[in-house]
């Protein structure tokens, strides 16, 4: 009988997975994977190869959605799928594991360490305090959705903060600089003072890295420094709890005059 | 110095005088005898030898022109003609009357305010003198009539003076009947022509003579004379007394309208500006004092001058060196020569005043149909459409790679000159597929490609234009994105007869931004659709509608514009053999979507919302549509039993069969795809007795029994696999 186990890789290389994930791996018979929900900026396909013991074989956008690869090799077989992240925490494969389900496929979850908390973490941002996800796409034609910049407006009037998750297509990863650009341009477009060039802000990169980004400045400020490389994130902070602005000005460099706005 | 020199030099004097000017055209079905009629004219008027006149065509100058004895291009040529004592100048453009070159026909129209219409009298008004009454009428170009080749009469049919005066009031109320149809009734009664008043003659324009019921009163010539000289072969004589271009252009001078006659009516017709502005005014009055107002009905390519604008110029004075403004380019444009135009020749002078058909190099970036003016946002002319949609396709290569670039060159100046042309180029194969009005127009502009532009080129045969449409309603269909985590449903049906032909007709725009929904909607619910249905109007494509009738789906407007690309997609290509579809309403009905965008970008969405298109149209019941020709035979009667056998052998339906003493006309409605070799086929099956035409009448369903067998080969020409997928497959 055979099963799909769904895993979790973390945050940066490969050796962010959990002792549980890694064991499951090497058990599985076969492996597959996907790094284009998310990726795993500090290793490689190889890398984890070695560690598992056994070839992997790294599936196209296209191929996860088609699923029947997958499906199809678990009907008989325990066959592992590792994702950056937490599994789950990328819808598509929700729907992945709902068909494998109904093909009569057993399927399991192994969770694993997901920037969703991560980042609040490294900031000491207060993961009550967050409002509604959104994320942030590379222009297309005929598609530049202002609908990122609308989240983070309505976050903002309840007092929440907002994650921001940056897109990723193909070997190309949105930094913190295009992030900001992007709603600086939504903007220039809606003008409801939601995003503007003295707007506080928080950027994250590299978490799990030996060497993380953690800032909390204005967006004007935050644009003109080097960020470093990917991945990055944004939090845009709503109201901030006591706790949260000391969090910030000892963690993230956050300057004193914008410590005293959020501290009236 | 020669009579046509002395002629040019008057002429140049009389521009500036639009009272003495006509700009007429001569229009006819084909073969009734257009050319040799201009010729003779021009012949007369002393522009050019009068023994050529009727054998050397001058106005079919184009080689291929002389090669196959057809007009090709609308050509134009300027004359001087006295009448009572005043010196008049005739701007006369000779039309092709084969139907493949029937887009020429149409801009040529808006260049003139008169016609002459001349009409076979032995075959009659046929359907394509129809056709061109109608474009006539619509530009307000005020027709006359002349009834040619009545030499046959009496010669071939042998018939006598009482029946050859019925058959002419027969030509004469069918096209009367047909001129008060299209017009608004006080203007439909004014402008019917009459034997009486002389807007009718009648002759020869082959033997270069021609009578009108006015003349016959004041020269005592009868119907019995003219027989009698055709008796006694004096037709040189009858030619003297009644020399073809003193009556047909006294008859122009006195029934069609001068530029001040003419442009008053016309302006409001053509231009939708405001009549009391400035521009307005000095088109309406032919002011030459006022801002220049030029539209360009056709351009020509010279081997020496490069592209050559000519058209008519409404108002205004055009100079030689005169900056102006091709509406809608970023630049003004430097006008290097002015020039009239006589046949092949271009007579350059300094300037040209309003009223006149002028002929400018420098215009560099005009296309047939533009607005040239003093006045950078000067309101264009109305858009020249002409109705007809192409009906085959060549592929075509550069024979050698390195003239590929040139290749492209070619072809773009080529659409530019003939809007009837379509270029597009294959997505999958990289071929340029050139698309026109027929296999003779294609073999044509081909011809122009090598000789013309001397670029070696390979073509591939033709290919039948055909199109994709919906039998009846089909959906909603659920369109899955590939994540899953987005779905759109949509519905389709066929488009009311009454938008269809609106759109063809190009009184809907197509392929274009919806410049004002507001209007749009308005016309649509007048032409029978439904309020709710049209109050969001997403695009029109390729005359297929898609409408957005969803209320409140939040992030609905993000994917919108991605819905309209899947749809242009879906109409490019569609379900059934990755044809054009046409006449498909598109009705998107409800969509559900991930909160997050990315996942819901143009990956995700444009395949869903195709594959609901696509799955709705299955279960709409798919047809093809394959464009008919309307074909007319005129033959004897002993080989009329092959003929029918030869058409019937092509999927043709004969629609009548009438018969005249020996002969026959026989009109059938035959498929395009049925007809190459047909000239030939004809010919022989014939013995050569044959005269024919035929004229496109539009897209028709194929039989059901055919369908899967030329969607089989549409599919394997494509490389694709040769069965279309099913419902099934796009729900997936």
């Amino acid at each position: 009988m055979g099963e799909l186990v769904f895993i979790g890789l973390g945050l940066y290389d490969e050796r962010d997975v959990t002792l549980k994930g890694l064991e499951e791996a090497r058990s599985c018979d076969l492996l597959f994977a996907e790094f284009f929900t998310s990726s795993l900026v500090g290793t490689g396909p190889r890398r984890l190869s070695n560690l598992y013991g056994k070839k992997i074989k790294v599936l196209t956008r296209e191929e996860v959605e088609g699923g029947d690869i997958m499906v199809e090799a678990a009907m008989s077989r325990r066959v592992g799928f590792l994702v950056a992240g937490d599994p789950m925490a990328a819808t598509t494969h929700v729907e992945l594991r709902l068909r494998a389900h109904r093909a009569g496929v057993s399927t399991r979850v192994v969770a694993g360490v997901s920037a969703l908390t991560a980042v609040a973490g490294a900031l000491g941002l207060q993961i009550y305090k967050f409002g509604r996800i959104t994320s942030i796409p590379f222009r297309e034609e005929g598609f530049e959705p202002l609908s990122p910049y609308e989240v983070v407006g309505m976050n903002r009037a309840a007092g929440l903060h907002s994650l921001v998750l940056l897109d990723i297509q193909e070997e190309r990863y949105m930094t913190a600089g295009e992030g900001m650009e992007y709603l600086l341009g939504c903007e220039a477009e809606l003008s409801k003072g939601v995003f503007l060039p003295e707007t506080a802000i928080c950027v994250v990169g590299r978490l799990g890295s030996s060497q993380p980004l953690v800032r909390a400045d204005r967006v004007g400020t935050l644009l003109e420094e080097d960020l470093g490389t990917p991945l990055h994130a944004l939090v845009i902070p709503g109201k901030l709890h006591f706790m949260e602005v000391e969090c910030l000005s000892e963690f993230a460099g956050l300057p004193e005059d914008l410590a005293q706005s959020f501290n009236p | 110095m020669g009579r046509k020199e002395d002629n040019i030099r008057k002429a140049q004097t009389i521009i500036h005088k639009p009272r003495y000017i006509r700009n007429i055209g001569t229009v006819a079905h084909i073969d009734h005898g257009k050319t040799t009629l201009s010729d003779s004219l021009i012949a007369g008027a002393g522009m050019m030898s009068e023994e050529l006149a009727g054998r050397q065509l001058m106005l079919d100058y184009d080689e291929q022109e002389q090669a196959r004895g057809i007009t090709i291009n609308a050509a134009i040529a300027s004359m001087v003609h006295e009448f009572e004592g005043e010196q008049y100048l005739i701007n006369l453009i000779d039309t092709p009357g084969h139907v493949d070159f029937g887009g020429d026909v149409t801009r040529a129209m808006r260049a003139i305010d008169g016609a002459i219409l001349v009409v076979d009298a032995v075959e009659g008004v046929m359907p394509q003198t129809e056709t061109v009454i109608r474009q006539a009428l619509k530009e307000r170009v005020r027709p006359v009539l002349f009834i040619n080749k009545v030499d046959r009469l009496i010669n071939e049919l042998r018939i006598g003076p009482e029946q050859m005066q019925q058959r002419f009031l027969r030509i004469i109320s069918e096209v009367n009947r047909r001129i008060t149809e299209m017009l608004p009734d006080d203007l439909g009664k004014e402008w019917r022509v009459q034997v009486e008043d002389g807007s009718v003659a009648f002759g020869s324009a082959l033997y270069k003579w021609a009578i009108s019921v006015p003349l016959m009163q004041s020269s005592g010539i009868t119907f019995k004379d003219i027989y009698g000289y055709h008796e006694e072969e004096k037709l040189g004589e009858l030619s003297k007394i009644a020399p073809l271009h003193k009556t047909v252009l006294n008859m122009v001078i006195l029934h069609l309208p001068d530029p001040y006659a003419g442009q008053k009516l016309r302006i409001p017709v053509i231009w939708k500006g405001p009549p009391d502005s400035d521009l307005g005014e000095a088109m309406i009055g032919v002011d030459e004092n006022g801002p220049v107002a030029f539209v360009i009905t056709k351009i020509i390519m010279d081997p020496h001058a490069g592209e050559v604008a000519t058209g008519r110029l409404f108002s205004g004075t055009i100079r030689r060196g005169q900056k102006l403004w091709v509406v809608g380019m970023p630049n003004p444009e430097r006008v290097q020569t002015v020039s009239m135009v006589v046949g092949p020749d271009r007579i350059s002078v300094e300037e040209i005043t309003a009223g006149n058909v002028v002929a400018c190099v420098g215009l560099k970036t005009v296309v047939a149909g533009s607005t040239v003016a003093t006045d950078e946002d000067a309101i264009p002319f109305e858009q020249i459409v002409h109705y007809s949609e192409p009906v085959v396709t060549v592929a075509i290569e550069a024979k050698h790679t390195k003239d590929l670039p040139r290749l492209v060159e070619v072809l773009r100046t080529i659409a530019k000159a003939d809007p009837s042309i379509q270029m597009e180029i294959d997505q999958e194969t990289g071929e340029h597929l050139m698309s026109g009005m027929g296999e003779l127009h294609l073999e044509i502009t081909q011809y122009r490609i090598v000789h013309e532009h001397s670029v070696d080129i390979m073509a591939s045969d033709p290919i039948v234009v055909y199109r994709e449409s919906v039998q009846g309603g089909g959906g909603p269909f659920e369109g899955k994105s590939p994540n899953r985590h987005n779905r759109f449903y949509l519905e389709v049906e066929p488009l009311p007869t009454q938008v269809m032909e609106a759109l063809q007709k190009g009184e809907i725009p197509s392929n274009q931004r919806i410049k004002d929904p507001k209007g749009l909607s308005r016309t649509l619910v007048e032409l029978g659709m439904n309020k709710k249905e049209v109050r969001n109007v997403v695009w029109i494509q390729n005359n297929n509608i898609f409408l957005d009738v969803t209320k409140g789906i939040q992030y609905l407007h993000e994917t919108i514009e991605l819905c309209k690309e899947a749809f242009i997609e879906a109409m490019n290509r569609g379900p059934l053999a990755a044809e054009k579809c046409m006449g498909v309403r598109v009705r998107l009905v409800d969509a559900k979507l991930h909160e997050d965008s990315i996942h819901r970008g143009p990956a995700q969405v444009i395949p869903a919302a195709r594959s609901a298109i696509y799955g709705a149209m299955c279960e709409a019941g798919r047809i093809l549509l394959e464009p008919k020709q309307k074909v007319v035979l005129n033959l004897p009667q002993d080989v009329m039993g092959s003929a029918i056998a030869e058409l019937q052998s092509r999927r043709g339906l004969i629609e009548d069969i009438s018969q005249e003493r020996d002969q026959v006309v026989i009109t059938s409605k035959t498929p395009v795809a049925e007809m190459f070799g047909f000239a030939t086929a004809i010919r022989s099956a014939t013995q050569g007795r044959v005269l024919w035409s035929y004229e496109n009448a539009g897209l028709v369903k194929i039989p059901q029994e055919l369908q899967g067998e030329v969607v089989g080969q549409i599919r394997s020409r494509k490389g694709l696999k040769p069965e279309p997928y099913d419902a099934t497959y796009y729900a997936a």
